[in-house]
């Protein structure tokens, strides 16, 4: 069938016309981790409540996507009262049901007016928590698919590169590599055969943005992908999510399938003469699968092992064409550019970096959840005003950006905007946005450690400085929290570290030492407690009596 | 998978391969653009330490040894895995490189059982050969020493996972040379093996040839054959370049 605009229209009416039927509307959270605490629960007690009262046409309960405090679910929205109530049970779907027509001010009320919410800027997650993440009809009527309706009617694809360019979109996986350039290279490809894979691998610890994006709305990382088909002249696209990822898996499949229902994803969309077969990979929990040359040897059916670049996939990719690999932050920034323009989006951010970013604002940290906020807002505003600070009086000590391929920022550059540069400046990376915020209870060679136990764990085994590498960091890191380690060690990881980072063969191994070289730089007086001392200052590592001697 | 433009060209008819000038070590050289770096080098008698690498089979990258600088890149990169352009200048024995490659064979002695005074292989090894070469006198980091039982299952062949390197010779030989693709690998990082089959004993594999391609290639004493001793296992790896040649007059 072949969707219209008029269409699109119908369907976007008929869904405003239904919303506006009802006078109240409550927002269930139903991502996993309001779901985690039972917030299918809560939605299923506030529709027995709404239907024993019998005010079903009144008053409406749907489940959301992502509403951002993962920290206080689950969460309940009442969208038309900006109310937000916060660690709901089951048993208070009463009152609030109650709550809906009575004038009395409760806690809940002004959630709007929150600094957790106040101090954000939307973009990416402008739907989360106000539409149904499983019917396309809602996001329609939130302009979906406009964007892919006027490129394939109104634009060529070089005009749509052109905009993505101009728009100064970077890749939101971690490298910040421009999007409209890797769009371009791959059009410029001589094989005519071309792939779009979208990333949702997401595997750093700590990090839930694309799980809540594809969570909670599934249709705009869609729309993106198909954008990018679109320009880059691609037939095929293919989205690699992690296994560990079931929820976000069931909404994407039923996202494709609705798509494909209306003639928005497959033969002819739209009419336009472009075709798009959209399908899902299911990675199996290899962290290195997320490297692109590893992802695209699992989709191909091999060992997600990586091979060296150059060729890059833009040049050799998937089957050896020509691919392009986003990631599903950046896939989500296409539609909202495409609709309200470059310029638009270029004046949101920093000089360098455009747009905005979505963190896992996770750890020691009064308010942890989803939030997304311009580039270059300061780490004091993310941590102190949206995170509302370090809980029990506790001393903040350090950020850890860009997961285990990042570092640790210390509290002399708090008052830093974060973008791609200045984080790189400081010796930590953006990587694809997990925060965690540490307090002095954590001692920041055990921090080091974690990582390095992380790397050590999902190294794939095929080069030798990596593999062998990062266990014997591991191992070195270990002797320093256990107060086995002399003066030498620390000279060895060091320079162990350098080999690591310059001969491993991707980027796993190449950044893998990053936690320990940031924690060094900024932390090396906790390392010198540790080894000269037997000593750990933040009274994390039990260390032993005595030290072994060679 | 071979990325060298020659395959490039093939598929799509075009000229072919350039030839392109540069700098190895000072010396000004012409190369083919679909021959690598370790070839060029190799031609004009320019010494790049291997260990996963063997002529005739696919390239792996895994080894880090042959790790040169190319001049503009702080990253060093495998030669036995990067086509040469136009101009580029290379350097292949620099004192930097020679610490990487010493460092690396350092964490390769501490991964596994490497003790030459008890191996079938001594004074006929590979890595051996290397330390010799690098220079690495001594390990500074704890050896790792996993346990990993010898499989003597096998009616002429001895495996001893302790000297293997992880070069993956045995799994390319085999997939690629001799057809059977008894081998390959299980696990990941540290705790990679070489296995055959599903992980079932050497002997009881289904699609073993018995072959002995696998023992021939392999640069330790990790593969050898039985009835071998202390310093009595020599490996004969000519028969490599021989078959492919044979192979190729046969087709033409």
């Amino acid at each position: 069938m072949t969707l219209k605009h008029k269409d699109l229209q119908q369907i976007a009416a008929a869904e405003e016309q239904r919303q506006q039927g009802f006078q109240h509307r409550i927002h269930v959270c139903q991502a996993a981790g309001c779901l985690s605490c039972g917030s299918r629960e809560v939605q299923e007690s506030l529709e027995q409540v709404v239907a024993d009262r019998e005010l079903e046409q009144e008053v409406q309960v749907k489940g959301v996507g992502c509403l951002g405090l993962c920290s206080a679910g689950p969460l309940v929205a009442v969208a038309s009262a900006d109310r937000l109530y916060q660690g709901c049970a089951p048993t208070d779907a009463g009152s609030i049901v109650d709550g809906l027509t009575s004038t009395a001010k409760t806690d809940a009320d002004g959630a709007g007016t929150l600094p957790f919410f106040s101090k954000q800027h939307k973009i990416v997650l402008e739907n989360c928590g106000s539409i149904d993440p499983e019917r396309i009809e809602e996001y329609i009527a939130a302009e979906g698919y406009a964007a892919l309706y006027t490129v394939l009617r109104e634009m060529t694809p070089a005009e749509v590169i052109e905009e993505i360019t101009r728009a100064g979109l970077r890749g939101r996986g971690g490298a910040g590599y421009p999007t409209g350039l890797k769009w371009s290279t791959v059009a410029k490809a001589l094989r005519q055969t071309r792939y779009v894979i979208c990333n949702a691998d997401e595997g750093d610890p700590g990090a839930f943005m694309d799980r809540s994006v594809l969570e909670s709305d599934p249709h705009r990382v869609l729309e993106g992908i198909a954008i990018a088909a679109y320009a880059l002249g691609a037939a095929q696209g293919f989205i690699y999510v992690r296994a560990e990822y079931p929820l976000a898996v069931k909404r994407l499949r039923k996202a494709i399938a609705q798509a494909e229902r209306l003639g928005i994803l497959g033969k002819n969309i739209c009419n336009s003469g472009f075709s798009f077969d959209l399908q899902l990979r299911l990675g199996a929990g290899a962290f290195v699968c997320g490297e692109e040359t590893a992802l695209i040897a699992s989709i191909e059916g091999l060992p997600g092992k990586p091979r060296p670049r150059p060729p890059y996939p833009a040049e050799s990719g998937l089957k050896g064409c020509p691919t392009l690999i986003n990631n599903v932050e950046t896939f989500a920034n296409i539609a909202p550019i495409i609709r309200r323009g470059s310029d638009w989006f270029a004046a949101i951010g920093t000089e360098k970096s455009k747009g905005t970013k979505v963190f896992a604002l996770a750890g020691r940290v009064c308010r942890t959840g989803l939030i997304e906020v311009p580039m270059g807002t300061s780490l004091t505003e993310i941590v102190f005003e949206i995170g509302g600070g370090i809980p029990d009086q506790g001393r903040f000590k350090a950020v850890q950006t860009g997961g285990p391929s990042g570092g640790c920022i210390p509290e002399q550059y708090l008052h830093m905007g974060v973008d791609y540069e200045s984080l790189a400046q400081v010796g930590s990376i953006m990587g694809s946005g997990g925060m965690i915020v540490m307090d002095q209870s954590s001692c920041m060679v055990d921090v080091a450690r974690f990582f390095m136990e992380f790397c050590m764990s999902e190294s794939c085994g095929k080069c030798v400085p990596c593999r062998v590498g990062t266990t014997q960091l591991h191992a070195l890191l270990s002797k320093i929290t256990q107060g086995r380690a002399t003066p030498g060690d620390l000279a060895t990881m060091e320079e162990l570290c350098d080999l690591v980072k310059n001969t491993s063969l991707c980027g796993l191994g190449q950044t893998a030492a990053n936690p320990v070289l940031s924690t060094l730089r900024y932390f090396r007086d906790e390392y010198r407690a540790h080894i000269d001392n037997q000593r750990c200052p933040a009274h994390h590592c039990s260390m032993a009596t005595t030290r072994e001697r060679p | 998978m071979n990325h060298s433009p020659a395959s490039r060209n093939s598929q799509e008819n075009t000229p072919p391969p350039r030839i392109l000038t540069l700098q190895i070590d000072g010396q000004d050289l012409s190369g083919r653009a679909d021959e690598t770096i370790l070839e060029i080098a190799r031609q004009n008698k320019i010494h790049i330490p291997t260990l996963c690498r063997l002529d005739g089979l696919s390239g792996h990258g895994g080894c880090r040894l042959c790790l040169v600088e190319i001049s503009g890149q702080n990253r060093p990169v495998p030669a036995c895995l990067t086509y040469p352009q136009e101009g580029m200048v290379i350097s292949t024995a620099s004192q930097r490189l020679q610490d990487y490659r010493r460092k690396i064979l350092e964490l390769l002695f501490s991964e596994r059982n490497h003790v030459c005074a008890v191996c079938v292989s001594n004074g006929h090894c590979e890595l051996q050969e290397l330390a010799v070469e690098l220079g690495l006198s001594h390990v500074r980091y704890e050896y790792l020493h996993p346990r990993l039982e010898v499989d003597g299952s096998h009616a002429r062949f001895i495996r001893d996972p302790n000297r293997c390197v992880l070069c993956l010779r045995c799994v390319r030989v085999c997939a690629e040379v001799e057809g059977a693709h008894t081998w390959d690998v299980m696990g990941r990082g540290i705790s990679s093996r070489v296995i055959t089959d599903l992980n079932q004993a050497w002997g009881s594999s289904q699609s073993c040839t018995a072959c002995g391609k696998c023992v021939q290639v392999c640069p330790t004493g990790a593969l050898s054959e039985k009835g071998t001793s202390v310093a009595e296992m020599i490996k004969h790896r000519h028969f490599l370049p021989q078959l492919l040649a044979m192979r190729t007059n046969r087709r033409e």
